[in-house]
Order: C-alpha cells, then sequence, then structure tokens
C-alpha cells in the first residue's frame, strides 16, 4: 500500500507543475503531455483523454475534423457507398465521444483506437450481428503509465505506418486490400506475397513496448 | 496468464481488418480477453490499419455532420459505454453473448463416448462450438479441409506434438493430421471454430458428420 501511494504522490506532484492532469474514469492516473514536443499523433491522444476528462466539445471537433473524413473514405473504399460511409462514420464518431473513458495511450495510438471502432461499425452494418469487443475489456495487469510510454506508443504507430508506407508496391497493396475488406483471410492465408518483410520487425518493437506497459 | 500458443501473423493481421468470420472472431476476442499477450500481437496488427486510415485521403463529409454527430451524441444513453469488468471464470466476456454467463448453463449434446457439444450461433461462413471432452478421451483422428481454431478454456488437451492449456489456440489446416486427447486430470471444454466440415479417417464418424454438424 504504500509504494501505491508513494506512486500516486509522484503523479501529483507532475500535476502540479502542468496544467491538466486527467483521472480516468477507472481510476488511472495519467498526464497530458503538456510540453512542446507534442507531434501531431500524440495531440489526437490528448484530444481523446480531454473529451474523456472534460467532454471537451473543442477537442472533440478537431478530432472530427481530422478523423471523420478519412473514416468515411475508408469505408468508401471498403465497399460501402456514400450515404452508409458517411452514417457509420458519423456512428464511430459518437462512439469515440462516449468511450473516450476507454482510450488507453499507452496500448494504443488515437489512430489506432479509432481504427477498431470504425472496423467494429463496418462488421456491423456488413453483418448487422454484435461483434464481440473485447477492446473494451480493461487490461490485466494495473498499469502505472507514463508520460513517455505515451509518446512512445505514438511514435511506434506513426512508424509502423511509414514502413506499411515503404513496404514493396505489391506488399503494400495485398496489406491494404486486406484492411479495406478487400481480400478474404482465405486469400491471406494462401498469399504467397507475404511475410511482410520491414514491418514485421516494427511490429515485432510495438509489441516489445506494449510487452513493457504490461509489467 | 502466460499461454504458449499464439494466432499466426495472418491471422492476427485478418482479424485486425475485420475480415474473419464471426465464429473465429469470437475465439480470437476469447483469446485475447485471456491473455494480456495475445491482446498486445493483436494490437500492434491494428495498429497497421490506424496507419492506414491515417493515409487515407479525406472523404467530404456533409455540410451538418458535425452538428448531427453531437445531437446523436447527446441523444444516447451513456450507461452501456462502461467497461465491463474483469471477472475470473471459465468463459471470458465475449464468450457471454454467445455461451450463456456460465458453464452450468450450456445446453450439451452428446456425441459419443462422452464427448458433448454446443452449438453457437453465428453467422454461416464459419461454425463455432463449445466442446466437452472427457478426462482421457481422443476426439477421433481428423484431418481439415478448412480452416479450425481450437480455443482451450478449461483443462488441456494434447496432440502428438503439443501441449495446450487455456487460453492455447490450435491452428488446423489442411496439412494437419491429428487426434487431439484431452489430459488424464480432468475434463478438457474448447472452444472450436471452423470454416469446413472435418474430415475423419474412419468411416463411422464420417458418417455421422452431417448429422452432428462437426
Amino acid at each position: 500500500m504504500l509504494e501505491l501511494s508513494n506512486c500516486i504522490n509522484q503523479d501529483f506532484e507532475v500535476f502540479e507543475r502542468s496544467s491538466k492532469l486527467p483521472v480516468f474514469s477507472n481510476g488511472i492516473l495519467t498526464k497530458v503531455i503538456n510540453n512542446n514536443k507534442i507531434n501531431s499523433t500524440d495531440h489526437w491522444a490528448k484530444c481523446i483523454i480531454l473529451i474523456s476528462q472534460e467532454k471537451d466539445e473543442e477537442a472533440f471537433s478537431s478530432l472530427f475534423a481530422h478523423f471523420a473524413p478519412r473514416i468515411k473514405s475508408f469505408l468508401m473504399k471498403s465497399g460501402a457507398e456514400a450515404t452508409v460511409a458517411e452514417e457509420c462514420a458519423q456512428e464511430t464518431m459518437v462512439t469515440v465521444w462516449h468511450k473516450a473513458h476507454l482510450f488507453d495511450p499507452t496500448r494504443a495510438a488515437a489512430s489506432t483506437w479509432i481504427f477498431t471502432i470504425a472496423r467494429n461499425k463496418r462488421i456491423d452494418a456488413a453483418r448487422r450481428n454484435n461483434r464481440p469487443e473485447p477492446e473494451d475489456l480493461p487490461w490485466g495487469h494495473d498499469p502505472e503509465p507514463d508520460a513517455s510510454d505515451i509518446i512512445i506508443i505514438q511514435e511506434e504507430t506513426t512508424l509502423l505506418a511509414q514502413a506499411v508506407k515503404d513496404l514493396p508496391s505489391k506488399q503494400r497493396s495485398i496489406v491494404e486490400r486486406a484492411f479495406y475488406a478487400d481480400l478474404s483471410h482465405q486469400e491471406i492465408a494462401d498469399e504467397t506475397g507475404l511475410p511482410l518483410g520491414t514491418i514485421k520487425s516494427r511490429i515485432r518493437l510495438a509489441l516489445q513496448r506494449l510487452r513493457h506497459n504490461m509489467k | 496468464m502466460t499461454i504458449k500458443h499464439h494466432l499466426n501473423e495472418k491471422l492476427l493481421m485478418s482479424y485486425a481488418a475485420g475480415i474473419l468470420p464471426e465464429a473465429f472472431n469470437l475465439v480470437v476476442a476469447t483469446q485475447m480477453s485471456i491473455s494480456d499477450e495475445a491482446r498486445a500481437r493483436l494490437a500492434s496488427y491494428e495498429a497497421i490499419g490506424g496507419g492506414i486510415l491515417e493515409e487515407t485521403e479525406k472523404a467530404e463529409m456533409s455540410p451538418n455532420a458535425l452538428e448531427d454527430v453531437f445531437e446523436k451524441i447527446k441523444s444516447v444513453k451513456t450507461k452501456k459505454f462502461n467497461a465491463p469488468k474483469m471477472v475470473e471464470g471459465v468463459f471470458p466476456e465475449p464468450l457471454k453473448k454467445y455461451a450463456g454467463k456460465e458453464l452450468d448453463s450450456v445446453k450439451w449434446k452428446n456425441i459419443g463416448r462422452g464427448v458433448k457439444q454446443s452449438i453457437l450461433k453465428t453467422d454461416k461462413n464459419a461454425s463455432a462450438r463449445l466442446l466437452y471432452i472427457p478426462a482421457g478421451t481422443a476426439m477421433p483422428n481428423h484431418s481439415h479441409n478448412g480452416l479450425e481454431m481450437t480455443l482451450v478454456l478449461k483443462g488441456s488437451f494434447h496432440d502428438e506434438k503439443d501441449l495446450f492449456k487455456r487460453g492455447d489456440i490450435e491452428i488446423g489446416d489442411q496439412d494437419l493430421h491429428h487426434k487431439p486427447t484431452a489430459s488424464n486430470d480432468g475434463p478438457c471444454i474448447c472452444l472450436v471454430a471452423s470454416d469446413a466440415s472435418l474430415k475423419f479417417k474412419s468411416l463411422i464418424p464420417r458418417l455421422l458428420q452431417p448429422f452432428f454438424k462437426i
């Protein structure tokens, strides 16, 4: 118990120095990174935390301006008609608002988290069934989040995205078509153009980072 | 929980991309509710999806989209967005929606030699079922003409090569001919999904196949 209270006190010291310390509703303390090094990915994570903590409509609006048009386009590339894609993109953003408190910036970048919500909406829309959503479960161990964990996980994601962009065009196209639901899992299984070369090492690094944050 | 047998990268990517049939989704979702390690593996593939979303060029939203969304936000009851609780039971959260809350509530059907199964309702691209194998009992020797995933929920089983415990997934495909056998120390309960019927090597189980939906 002593250790725990020490830990909380340390966090509060940081709180005194920075202007905002959001507290997740599930009790996890985390720090919004208020410094000049914020890159765009950290920025979106921060927006989601502000939505969660303060119902910040301005943060939501900027998140919406960035992501909603991309989700719509992503869904259209996945074969949805414009009206369905619009509806689904809006639904995704509604869910982003309501589930903001479940976003854990030490486990996922904002873009990753929003992607999983959009993906689940796409599956629901296509099948009209309830997809099991383990994404909402808390992770098994109580995390002790640290600002650096947040920055690193966001950065890893940026590097992974870059690695996907840098893939030879055939491999890149396989990955993109999978995510646009343009390939079936059988086609992926039969695909000999994978393994994915450079992105595998990035995935390994991302995994190491997630494992580190699990301890 | 430390588990030894994980999904392969193609299946992780397929789940992350959202292109697995519902029955397989259920197995993967159940495994990642048991194991943070499994979940972390998946998360690194989902990050690819996030990257692709970021790289997608924008499509124009309707002029009132943001207002409409704020309207919807205010009209939705927020209660249902609470995180489910982590409970250490045999059935992890995602499975409960399909199989009921507890093991006791499962309606089993005998399929011979003490082996029981319960079919779960999913879309028809693949089937999911719970399987109860008594201690020390072997499943009929079979191979697969499609993909089969077997996730251990309780107890353990072994095949010719490996031991599978709670949280472990065995992936069966055309190349795998095996005879899984429940360990002697207790019954083994598994969640199984497959997108094709199993091919049994002996004649009689094959005749039973359409009848028992395995």
